[in-house]
């Protein structure tokens, strides 16, 4: 018989080695769902796993890396400040598309002119929009106690809606006959977030390394970390100590919805180049998974960034060359964090054999 | 007493790096009222959780009127005639008494007749008790009736009570005994675990006293003093926490006229608290649980907010400022829930040193936290107050409660405080260790610091406290000098009998 015990402390040997199970078995359960659809299965992972890092198209593949990292590492930061003192934003994509249409707006606002201010104003308004379409569940659970995770969630298709007038209408290109979408920003030198186009680097990038350190020095360092951890780990404890527990929801949502602004600010300016109707693609959703799968450690969703990042760009090249499913990709990503989940409990947990125990 | 009920020969029960009981052997005679006497650790919990069938002995046989008794589980107990009523209680407050009773029976009857005889058996006993009322507004001594009554309807041979008198007013004790004696009167043996020495002489017939795991002793309480029995129940003679009579000083804290509804559903709101403390003071507060003391400390700590004038610290108006600003003016508090109120249970002593001690120990500047500083913090409480533990970096849980709660209360009284309040500051604590916490409050209000003790053990009230008051349902009692208390003026401060009556034998 399999029987649970728990640990003393937290292990520190597991709370590090469960990731890289994660992923391991992740390989094993993704290589037999391949199998059972007639692929090799040892190619199907080399090819999501390793072809974009080390193949002979890698060169084109590594900045994707970036590319597509940094939103996700940018907004898993932010919501992992939350999810720490469990404060659960759901509804980042939502803020992604709002800071996108705010900063947008600003950059298209001063079209056609060149100015060196243009791009850190939009940065700003960025923020500002993400921040502000997170006020909103903010205040709501702060003043009535409303549920953040209903109301942030529903606020994401409130922001699609909004995001398909704002491409229909306000800020549709008045050059673009008649197609849908603003004006592409990489065609607007003053607002647009590419430092190196060939390597992938734009401003998204440098602010994505920024959040990881900032989010770093704040939770091991500062006061305000250290009561986001307590509020998270023993709330009676944290008002105890002094905490005050509105005051932390406005400041955890307001840093996450800030920072998924940014990260459709830098998106819209830089990869995707305009608003569009689907201009979105999911990556406030995926950052919940990053940020888990980083353990809620800043270091760890860097590195959960980059590997999200890898199965992404790997699963599109499976597609392409293997033929395999997007479902089949997205249930490999989805076994990713339910591998991970079920492996989380060996930290707490340890597992005995063979005892028998009444009581 | 006509032969023996329950014969318990050798029972052993080792945990990991623990030996719970080492080849415990005693009687328990028909109609006979014995007392397991012993400290928090003892193993008194573990062997009544072997009889009742919750836990299985490594080795050792029991014997139940002559027969075999091994129960698998405690609805095996139940059917030998085995009942038992737990410490905490296994009630669910939004049900009333009778659903609370029927979801601990194999065959619960109809509700109907269930109530008649709730009814029968609760007069016949003089536990008075309405099957009808919903249990998250009996008050703790209401709710013991109810497991007892729950225990009496399957009408056992041997009735254990773990600790029955911790949540009682003297009076409500008084009323418990009559009905145990006339259990007992008509057959039923009671296994009556306590460590209130002087309730044990007042009721039983015959006492077996665990130290370590091991039987150190037996005795006929009524024949054997406290202190002896004291002495065999903690292997040493006793240190009395003694206090230096310091000065009594100028009033320090002053609670004026507050009333506070509580924040939860089943708590009890604070009706027009006064009250005064002095610097040199100690004001013991007691009362049955569940009277409001969580609610006063949470009013005094800054959890709770209150009218500005209502709470006054050197004259100055504080109901309105947080925890915080409460620790930075020297007012410090101690709740009773360690793990989850007073610390958090998975970080490291450190971080619960840093937990209240960052005003007024200066471990963060300009938002910033000094961890080199929090350590050595850490390990002064650890130094000092003698916790048990590998070190600083060790998770709160993992520390026994005895051992947390030393930390606790030595993280408040390092802080030199000016103000301390403290609820259940021994509670779960083994004697020694209750002792030196006591002497430390006592040497703190000797260094001119007022001290408000709140707690349910009365012993300790008398033994510490200048001055002393009650609380029953929210409300304060008038506060008396504590030397002059007989133990029935005490009674009737803590809210006499809250309507008990005696057993009609």
């Amino acid at each position: 018989m399999l029987k649970l015990e728990k640990r003393p402390q937290p292990s520190q040997f597991w709370t590090y080695l469960t990731p890289l199970l994660a992923v391991a078995l992740t390989m094993i359960a993704g290589g037999v769902l391949f199998a059972f659809l007639g692929k090799d299965p040892i190619v199907a992972i080399k090819t999501i796993f390793w072809d974009p890092l080390f193949s002979e198209f890698a060169f084109y593949y590594r900045p994707q890396l970036l590319v597509k990292g940094a939103p996700l590492v940018l907004i898993a930061i932010g919501l992992s400040l939350g999810f720490r003192a469990g404060i659960w934003n759901i509804g980042a994509e939502g803020q992604y598309i709002i800071g996108a249409i705010t900063g947008a707006g600003v950059g298209l606002a001063f079209y056609p002119m060149e100015a060196w201010y243009i791009f850190p104003l939009m940065v700003i308004a960025g923020a500002l929009g993400g921040w502000a379409w997170s006020m909103i569940p903010a205040l709501l659970k702060v003043k009535f106690g409303t549920n953040e995770i209903l109301v942030s969630l529903m606020l994401v298709y409130v922001a699609e809606q909004l995001l398909a007038s704002m491409s229909l209408g306000l800020l549709k290109n008045p050059e673009g006959f008649g197609f849908p979408g603003s004006r592409n920003l990489n065609d607007y030198a003053s607002a647009n977030s590419w430092i190196h186009q060939n390597a992938g680097m734009h401003w998204g990038v440098v602010a994505a390394f920024i959040a990881v350190i900032f989010a770093y020095v704040l939770l091991n360092r500062h006061m305000l970390g250290f009561q986001i951890r307590l509020t998270g780990e023993a709330p009676r404890a944290a008002r105890f100590a002094g905490v005050n527990p509105n005051r932390l929801i406005l400041i955890c949502l307001g840093t996450s919805g800030a920072l998924a602004g940014m990260a459709g600010l830098f998106e819209v300016s830089g990869p995707s180049g305009q608003i569009s109707i689907d201009f979105n693609a999911g990556y406030g959703f995926t950052a919940i998974i990053v940020a888990f799968l980083g353990r809620l450690n800043p270091i760890g969703i860097l590195l959960a960034g980059a590997l999200m990042a890898l199965t992404y760009i790997g699963g599109d090249i499976a597609q392409s060359k293997l033929g395999l499913p997007s479902a089949a990709i997205q249930l490999f990503q989805g076994m990713l964090l339910f591998f991970l989940l079920a492996v989380d409990m060996l930290t707490n947990f340890r597992i005995r054999l063979g005892q028998k125990e009444v009581a | 007493m006509t032969g023996t009920l329950l014969s318990i020969n050798g029972l052993t029960k080792a945990y990991p790096g623990v030996v719970a009981n080492d080849s415990v052997s005693f009687d328990i005679g028909q109609g006979e009222v014995h007392a397991l006497l012993g400290e928090n650790g003892a193993g008194k919990s573990t062997l009544v959780k072997m009889i009742y069938g919750l836990v299985k002995p490594d080795q050792g046989t029991m014997q139940l009127r002559g027969a075999d008794y091994a129960p698998v589980q405690p609805s095996a107990a139940r059917a030998a005639g085995v009942a038992m009523v737990f410490q905490h209680f296994s009630l669910f407050e939004a049900l009333n008494v009778a659903e609370n009773i029927a979801l601990g029976m194999e065959n619960p009857p109809s509700m109907r007749d269930l109530a008649t005889r709730i009814r029968e058996v609760s007069e016949m006993y003089g536990l008075p008790l309405d099957p009808a009322r919903i249990v998250g507004d009996l008050s703790a001594g209401e709710r013991q009736r109810v497991e007892i009554i729950r225990c009496l309807l399957q009408d056992p041979k041997l009735l254990i009570m773990d600790e029955p008198t911790s949540v009682l007013t003297p009076q409500e004790v008084e009323i418990l005994f009559q009905t145990l004696r006339k259990l007992s009167s008509e057959g039923t043996a009671i296994l009556y675990i306590s460590h209130k020495l002087e309730e044990i002489r007042a009721l039983c017939d015959n006492a077996t006293i665990l130290r370590l795991g091991k039987v150190v002793g037996k005795c006929t309480p009524r024949d054997t003093t406290a202190r002896d029995m004291a002495e065999m129940m903690v292997g040493s003679s006793l240190h009395v926490p003694e206090r230096a009579g310091g000065e009594i000083g100028p009033v320090l804290l002053k609670i004026n006229d507050l009333s506070v509804p509580s924040p939860s559903e089943f708590g009890t709101s604070l009706k027009n608290i006064s009250l005064a403390v002095r610097a040199g003071e100690v004001l013991g507060l007691g009362g049955v649980a569940g009277n409001g003391q969580d609610e006063l400390l949470g009013a005094l700590s800054g959890e709770i907010p209150t009218a500005p004038g209502a709470i006054k610290l050197d004259g100055k108006a504080i109901g309105a400022f947080g925890p915080v600003a409460r620790r930075r003016l020297g007012l410090l508090t101690a709740p009773e829930e360690r793990l989850g109120h007073a610390a958090a249970p998975d970080m490291s002593l450190i971080e619960n040193a840093l937990l209240t001690g960052s005003v007024r120990e200066g471990l963060e500047s300009r938002g910033f936290l000094k961890w080199g500083k929090a350590k050595s913090f850490a390990e002064a409480i650890i130094e000092r107050f003698d916790v048990r533990t590998p070190g600083p970096g060790n998770a709160a849980r993992s520390l026994s409660g005895g051992n947390l709660q030393k930390f606790v209360i030595g993280r408040e009284v390092m802080q030199r405080p000016e103000v301390l309040v403290v609820n259940q500051p021994t509670w779960g604590v083994d004697a020694a260790a209750a002792a030196s916490i006591r002497q430390a409050l006592l040497d703190l209000a000797a260094g001119g610091a007022a001290v408000i003790v709140i707690s349910q053990d009365l012993d300790e009230l008398m033994e510490i406290s200048d001055h002393f008051g009650a609380l029953n349902e929210g409300r304060l009692s008038d506060i008396r000098p504590a030397k002059d208390l007989s133990v029935d003026e005490i009674g009737l401060m803590m809210g006499g009998s809250h309507g008990m009556e005696v057993a009609h034998v």
